[in-house]
């Protein structure tokens, strides 16, 4: 590593990363690294790949191409687990339990963050006196606060978000800038996607293109 | 790094799965239902010939008892794959063969348990012994676990196809028969006064090596289904 001793550790890096389906190329090759404290915005449009990358990144698709390297050492699946959450289209929230409840499995699952609970949490992201209805009846910017309340509660140092400021308030987008601001400050890093056209990040956050 | 302990971790996936399947209790009635539905219609399409009932009583629940179960197989998997919720389970550091026996296990609980304990009723009505209706449970007990754990292999492989269910019906007929052929043969031998261990642990063989094997080709298959 090249790492200088004032830069932060390099928490990811992808050399020459490309995936293929039925031997039509999705994306690649792809160089990028991402060090801790770092929020990287993924630009492509649609179809360019940015979901399927952030996929691989979850440990959900297999690598077809290249090297992806994980604090330094070669990605393996069981030390990326729990250190990584991968926040998709689908929320993976059940629709019949409420936010709490959605939220409790969350943390059996992956444990928590030091401080952190499930009522905090959920409060925190805006959804306060609406933890026990069912996630059926949020409204689809509810059940997206819902999610991201996932991302405060769990214990993992990678975000990676598809399209985070989907379906959100102008609120839910300050929301998900302080969330995203609060992880990089505390040494965690952030990957996020957008089709280009519109960024609601704040400042110049560093970029990933998948067209070259 | 704190991983969370693995004991939480599955009593989580089991609790989750007990309150949806609590929460959409229809569902769970329906295979009830059915079991209680065709082994009415056995006496009025065969008459109610008591010789003839007691010799089918036997294989009558336990194949009505094993397709009510088929009917709510395919949905083992569907709505987890649809919202998501798999992945983030197959994302949690937690060994994925497990939670998928917790989820076969929850499935057990709610679909098979309510059948075994409407049995004796549905015997019953077919004039089954009583002394031959604990031979009949213990069938049960071991059968459906069994048939629920090759089940879930089955649609953990077809999960990433629509309209799966046919093809899963094709494929869980073969895996069927010996299980139907054990336990129906053990209420059989029970029936005549004959031993009926032996078919016994065979089931109870066959349960064991389920347990073990059935929930890591559940999870290997469903990473093969997600990474397409």
């Amino acid at each position: 590593m090249t790492a200088t001793p004032d830069a932060a550790p390099i928490l990811l890096e992808a050399r020459a990363l490309s995936y293929y389906r039925q031997d039509e190329p999705v994306f690649g090759p792809l160089d990028f690294s991402v060090r801790a404290g770092e929020v990287a915005l993924i630009e492509g449009d649609n179809g360019s790949g940015k979901t399927t990358l952030l996929r691989i990144l979850a440990g959900l698709l297999h690598v077809d191409d290249g090297e992806l390297h994980w604090r330094g050492r070669p990605w393996r699946r069981e030390e990326h687990l729990g250190d990584t959450v991968f926040l998709g289209h689908h929320l993976g929230l059940k629709s019949d339990l409420s936010a709490r409840e959605n939220l409790q499995v969350a943390a059996g699952l992956y444990g928590t963050r030091c401080g952190r609970h499930v009522d905090g949490a959920l409060a925190d992201v805006g959804l306060a006196g609406y933890e026990d209805e069912p996630v059926r009846r949020l409204s689809a910017g509810q059940k997206k606060r819902a999610a991201l309340a996932r991302l405060l509660l769990l214990p993992a140092t990678l975000w990676l978000l598809d399209e985070p400021y989907a379906n959100l308030d102008r609120t839910g987008i300050d929301l998900v800038n302080r969330l995203l601001a609060e992880h990089s400050s505390s040494g965690g890093a952030v990957l996020v996607t957008s089709h280009g056209a519109v960024s609601f990040l704040h400042g110049e956050p560093k970029r990933v293109r998948m067209h070259a | 790094m704190s991983h969370a302990p693995l004991a939480p971790a599955c009593a989580a996936v089991l609790r989750r799965d007990l309150t949806l399947a609590w929460r959409r209790r229809g569902d769970i009635a329906m295979p009830v239902l059915y079991a209680l539905i065709v082994t009415t219609l056995f006496p009025f399409a065969l008459g109610p010939e008591d010789a003839l009932l007691q010799r089918i009583a036997g294989g009558a629940v336990l194949v009505t008892m094993l397709l009510a179960m088929l009917l709510a197989l395919d949905a083992m998997f569907r709505s987890d794959i649809e919202d998501g919720s798999l992945e983030q389970l197959m994302l949690s550091p937690q060994p994925l063969a497990l939670m998928m026996g917790m989820k076969i296990l929850a499935h057990w609980i709610t679909t098979a348990l309510p059948l075994i304990i409407i049995a004796p009723l549905l015997a019953g009505m077919l004039h089954l012994p009583a002394a031959v209706m604990p031979v009949l449970i213990y069938a049960l007990l071991l059968a459906t676990p069994l048939l629920s754990l090759l089940g879930a292999v089955l649609v953990a492989l077809t999960a990433g196809s629509r309209r799966s269910g046919m093809l899963l019906a094709l494929m869980l007929l073969p895996l069927c028969v010996p299980v139907v052929i054990f336990a129906a043969g053990a209420v059989a031998a029970a029936q005549q006064g004959l031993p009926w261990l032996a078919p016994i642990a065979w089931l109870g063989a066959a349960l064991a090596m389920a347990l073990v094997l059935a929930p890591l080709a559940c999870a290997a298959a469903l990473r093969i289904a997600l990474d397409a």
